[in-house]
């Protein structure tokens, strides 16, 4: 995030560690830096577009087989090339904009939406050797960050021009706010335990196995571990609870609510611009369980201590705990009913927030006696 | 024309040309959304200043709180369906008097101003825990203050809705 203004004025904040030739970097002048810059944080981009792939079809999959069926079974073996037909039938769409809709927002905002979920990608560590930005404000960044989706949902909810529309953006910009707070809390007491907002430095402190995960109470000593425990796995649970909210996913999809909003702030997009915001959405579910990996579950270092740890491990560490609370997401999804929207934010704000300042204050006495 | 240099003038666009936009669209959504991109900019500004915690608040309170409230306002003052604002020029003296004075007041600051520009490069060095140690040290009775005010805010608002429920 910050830029050291080095004498040659090169782009720094790639934190690529010892593992890359910075030297060489500084080297290739400005252009070259800025060459360097567009194709580290690209690769986020090409993790995205894979995920989505591999969840799309999970999604059907785990969905069908939750509720007896089989789902997709003629498109490759067992339906696995169904994603690349979806994403066949989405291109050949039809790009349609009502007459009355506000064109300009309208083509803005899937984009909107998509960019303040890649911003936050920027402070998600990979792995050891892998962080788009190492800056020391990540998880707050990240959360500042999502505002970002917010506006984009109100743009294209207003954009449409239709009151389902309208009443989903309404609906997604209230609860997404509303959730903002619990989910900052529960970081902040992540914050409290390892001292840092950088997630790099917070995977760091839970290095070394699987009892040192901050949801286990982290490498404290045992007494103040013991102690900790049970408010630590209070709030990954509501972390866990509060970013589903974030994301607009069931039990909390009321913007959406396909049957009695149609689809929510989406519902006039078709084609390419709807697949974006399925693609910001199918984004936002790994990037708010990698938050929740990097803060709780250890991030990229290996449960196993040494055991299966290096930087390469550290990707697979990283992604497959990701994807572990992605399969949660699912699961919830084909599971619980949606919740109303006075239930909605009686949860938030009567349930939840009171239950993380119990956390936050019992914490921080725990740590500082 | 250094890196540094290409990024101030890309932020300083975005921010000038936005807020361009807020001011002359005839459009009030428009000029709600408009906003957002200077706030973005501006977020840019601050990171380009090494002042990486005042950015991510900047985004954190402008645009998740601020930028939102009043889209909201916007949105249901105008109606779902485009029901057209008043957006004309009126007050014109009062405008060009008021206007005139604070650019006057900061074109002179500007050019009293003497910029000291470092000569050798300036590492960087996260602002957010100077920040901490600040406000609850040498700034904790501002801080504290401020902190009771948004309090009193808060509560005021709580208040204001709950009286109109039992109106109704």
């Amino acid at each position: 995030m910050g830029l050291p203004r080095s004498k040659r004025g090169n782009l720094r904040q790639f934190d690529i560690a010892t593992s890359f030739p910075m030297d060489a970097i500084q080297n290739l002048g400005v252009w070259g830096s800025i060459l360097i810059a567009v194709l580290l944080s690209a690769i986020p981009i090409v993790f995205i577009l894979l995920y989505a792939l591999v969840t799309l079809y999970m999604e059907m999959k785990v969905a069908a087989h939750m509720q007896d069926r089989v789902a997709y079974m003629r498109t490759g073996w067992h339906g696995v090339l169904q994603p690349f037909a979806d994403i066949l039938k989405l291109l050949q769409k039809e790009d349609i904009i009502s007459r009355q809709a506000d064109r300009a927002l309208f083509i803005l905002s899937p984009y909107v939406v998509f960019i303040g979920t890649y911003a936050g990608f920027a402070a998600i560590p990979f792995s050891s050797i892998y962080i788009g930005s190492n800056i020391n404000l990540g998880a707050f960044f990240i959360v500042a960050a999502s505002s970002l989706v917010v506006i984009g949902i109100l743009m294209g909810g207003w954009a449409s021009n239709n009151k389902w529309s309208i009443f989903g953006a309404m609906r997604s910009a209230a609860q997404m706010i509303s959730y903002e707070i619990p989910t900052a809390l529960a970081i902040l007491v992540a914050v409290m335990i390892t001292g840092s907002l950088n997630l790099q430095d917070v995977t760091r402190f839970q290095e070394g196995g699987i009892q040192n995960w901050l949801l286990f109470g982290g490498p404290l000593p045992l007494m103040q571990k013991i102690l900790i425990i049970p408010f630590t796995l209070i709030t990954f649970l509501i972390l866990f609870i509060a970013s589903l909210a974030e994301v607009n996913r069931t039990p909390f999809d009321l913007p959406e609510a396909e049957s009695e909003l149609v689809q929510g702030f989406n519902t006039e997009y078709s084609g390419m611009r709807f697949a974006m915001f399925y693609l910001a959405e199918y984004a936002n579910m790994f990037l708010v369980s990698g938050v929740a990996v990097a803060l709780f579950l250890g991030g990229w270092s290996s449960p196993f201590g040494s055991f299966l740890s290096g930087p390469i491990w550290g990707i697979f560490w990283f992604i497959g705990k990701g994807m572990a609370l992605v399969f949660l997401q699912i699961w919830i999804r084909w599971t619980l009913p949606r919740l109303r929207v006075d239930q909605l934010m009686y949860t938030s704000w009567k349930v939840l927030t009171p239950f993380l300042f119990v956390c936050i204050i019992a914490v921080g006495l725990i740590l500082v006696l | 024309m250094d890196l540094y240099a290409i990024i101030f003038y890309l932020f300083s666009i975005v921010t000038l040309a936005s807020a361009a936009v807020v001011v002359f669209s005839k459009n009030i959504v428009h000029s709600a959304f408009a906003l957002l991109f200077t706030f973005f900019g501006v977020a840019g500004l601050y990171v380009l200043l090494m002042a990486d915690f005042l950015a991510v608040t900047q985004l954190m309170i402008y645009v998740g709180g601020i930028l939102v409230l009043l889209i909201f306002g916007v949105m249901l003052t105008s109606d779902v369906i485009n029901v057209q604002m008043k957006t004309g020029t009126m007050q014109t003296l009062p405008a060009v008097l008021i206007v005139s004075a604070l650019a006057g007041t900061l074109v002179g600051v500007f050019w009293s101003t003497d910029w000291k520009v470092a000569q050798n490069a300036v590492g960087f060095e996260s602002t957010a825990p100077k920040i901490g140690q600040m406000f609850l040290t040498s700034y904790l009775l501002p801080f504290e203050i401020a902190s009771v005010v948004l309090l009193v805010a808060l509560i005021g608002a709580a208040l204001i809705a709950r009286r109109e429920r039992k109106a109704s």
